[in-house]
């Protein structure tokens, strides 16, 4: 009746979020006085399974069959699902990514056990989980908890809940499983991965650098026949004036749904409602008015710092430090700045 | 070859949404739309439908409220709508969301194909897409950015799918439950027509009954909603020169320790 990690990998890599899950698992474990396993499958398994322990997992569920070096829901939800039939852990707990969402809801429906997404904060009173979380697109929290007995699978939001600290040389049980699916029997064939190149993950970022539909106002000229001069200002912009500032802060460049919907970006850098939820450690908006949807996605952030040109705009609401003006001048002199005091 | 998507009215993405003194959530008299992320799968539905010369079918599970989100799929283009309404199901239980939909589909019979949008803003999850597909025993592809093909004829489709670290094409077969991404498409407005022909449809309404099926035991449940807990942010304005602006900015951030 423990607590059962997933330790997502990429590449035969550990997902660094997944420490995060570790540490709120381990939370739960203790509180429910039990202990954290850890599973990890595919690719690099065993050497993933003693980092897992320094960071925390007393017992390592391990299967570095070739089925699973890509992520395919069929074998890993087959596998996860014999694990949690077999040892019938209280909670099985994952960092909401695209894999973890998939992976824990397929077993969860698997086994016929209840599912809460996107925890913010855990708390334990007797045998009951109780789990904050966002709905109606952030604009509320709600409270929800596990029903009877079975196994509760849970996702966590990144970035809410701290790794625990790591103890190198800490090591664990390390259990090996075979795989449940063979390859004949897996209908799903990877082609292709085509790697997003030099972008920092906007969900992992500590500090974020976002723009508005006002980066079209570049000041910078058009070249001659391109088929459109905004489109151009606005790409231009997020490439030499956004894009600079988020590098000297090893940042990520984010954006609203209006930049996006315009072409001046693509989706991947969406903050908002029907974008990214983000909570960086700092959130720079620039020339982004602040609607709603807008809000839904950042207002957790620690420190946001507003630019815009509008001093009425709602964005200077929620803001700690804001600045009114032109960000084609302040954010090229912010950037000189940050590169002068940060010494780079 | 028939496609089927699922759908719920949401408040508009603009209301301010929340919780009053009896603890339920409003959003005053903010209309409800169409779940945002659904605009894509409703698109992506008439689309494959339309390449394949096949139907398509919506469905909403719960309440009358997702009546107005299955008249704006059927004033996009979708053919027939559908919702499911039990006083023993609760569609916010995503366990039993999923029950009732896969009993929906095996009822339709000759489904090759279920969209779902990336998630429900309102319930905030996409847990009840994974479910359904593994109630039907299906393929599951999620956060599907492109239908590159489908023969269903061979009953085999390939799909680019977005994880974090990039795009994935895969090739699996039918029949499958897909979630899509914004981005897959141009999402269309109703037509006037469409609108006049959604108002006089009547939508038959189909009970756990009908489905054949009973509620699962509930495994999970919500019990109580908050308003956000107000940040007391005080904005500190800073002026002068850019370079002005600019220097006592990063002064700040370095002294609050923010970097």
């Amino acid at each position: 009746m423990s607590v059962l990690v997933f330790i997502e990998t990429f590449n035969g890599q550990p997902v660094m979020t997944s420490w995060e899950a570790l540490g709120a698992g381990k939370m739960v474990a203790d509180a429910l006085g039990t202990s954290v396993s850890a599973f990890v499958f595919g690719e690099n398994a065993s050497a993933i399974a003693k980092q897992a322990a320094e960071f925390g997992a007393s017992k390592v569920f391990v299967c570095d069959d070739a089925t699973l070096n890509d992520f395919r829901l069929e074998p890993y939800a087959a596998l996860l699902t014999s694990l949690v039939k077999e040892h019938t852990p209280k909670v099985v707990l994952a960092v909401g990514t695209n894999r973890g969402r998939e992976l824990l809801s397929a077993s969860a429906a698997d086994t016929d056990s209840g599912m809460i997404t996107e925890a913010i904060e855990l708390a334990v009173e007797g045998n009951t989980v109780k789990v904050t979380r966002p709905v109606y697109a952030g604009k509320l929290l709600s409270h929800a908890q596990n029903v009877g007995d079975g196994t509760l699978f849970l996702t966590i939001r990144g970035r809410a809940f701290k790794p625990n600290a790591q103890n190198a040389g800490a090591s664990a049980e390390v259990v090996t499983v075979s795989p449940v699916l063979d390859e004949s029997a897996i209908v799903t064939k990877v082609q292709s991965f085509e790697a997003e190149v030099g972008t920092v993950n906007l969900t992992d970022a500590a500090i974020i650098v976002s723009g508005g539909r006002g980066v079209a106002n570049n000041p910078k000229e058009a070249p001659a026949g391109v088929s459109d001069p905004t489109v151009w200002k606005a790409q231009d912009a997020f490439e030499n004036v956004i894009k600079p500032l988020a590098d000297v802060l090893g940042g990520a460049v984010g954006a609203s749904r209006a930049a996006v919907d315009a072409g001046y970006i693509s989706y991947a850098h969406q903050v908002g409602q029907t974008g990214k939820v983000v909570a960086p450690d700092l959130y720079i908006a620039c020339a982004i008015s602040g609607a709603i949807q807008h809000q839904a996605g950042m207002r957790n952030s620690k420190v946001i710092v507003a630019i815009n040109k509008d001093a009425e705009a709602p964005i200077f609401k929620m803001a700690r430090f804001g600045l009114v003006g032109d960000i084609f001048q302040i954010i090229p002199a912010l950037t000189a700045e940050f590169k002068k005091r940060l010494g780079k | 070859m028939h496609v089927v998507t699922f759908t719920r009215s949401t408040p508009d993405t603009a209301a301010k949404v929340e919780v009053g003194k009896d603890g339920a959530v409003g959003w005053g008299d903010a209309a409800t739309v169409v779940n945002p992320w659904d605009e894509y799968s409703l698109e992506e539905t008439i689309l494959q439908a339309e390449n394949a010369s096949g139907k398509s079918t919506v469905i909403a599970i719960g309440g009358e409220m997702h009546n107005d989100a299955l008249k704006h799929s059927l004033a996009m283009g979708i053919e027939n709508a559908i919702r499911i309404d039990d006083p023993n199901l609760d569609s916010t239980d995503s366990l039993a969301y999923a029950t009732a939909a896969a009993g929906a589909i095996k009822k339709l019979g000759d489904v090759d194909l279920v969209i779902f949008g990336k998630e429900s803003v309102d319930v905030g999850t996409d847990q009840h897409a994974y479910m359904t597909a593994r109630k039907l025993g299906w393929t599951m592809l999620s956060y599907v950015s492109k239908i590159v093909a489908i023969d269903y004829a061979n009953k085999t489709i390939t799909v680019e799918k977005m994880y974090e670290q990039g795009k994935q094409t895969v090739t699996s077969q039918l029949p499958a439950v897909i979630t899509v991404m914004k981005g897959i498409n141009e999402p269309r407005y109703p037509s006037f027509i469409g609108i006049r022909k959604a108002s006089k449809a009547t939508i038959p309404v189909w009970s756990l009954g009908d489905l054949g099926i009973s509620a699962p035991a509930k495994k999970a449940e919500t019990v109580a909603f908050m308003n956000l807990p107000t940040k007391e942010v005080q904005v500190e304005m800073i002026t002068g020169t850019p370079e002005e602006q600019a220097a006592q900015l990063v002064e700040k951030l370095l002294e609050a320790k923010v970097l």
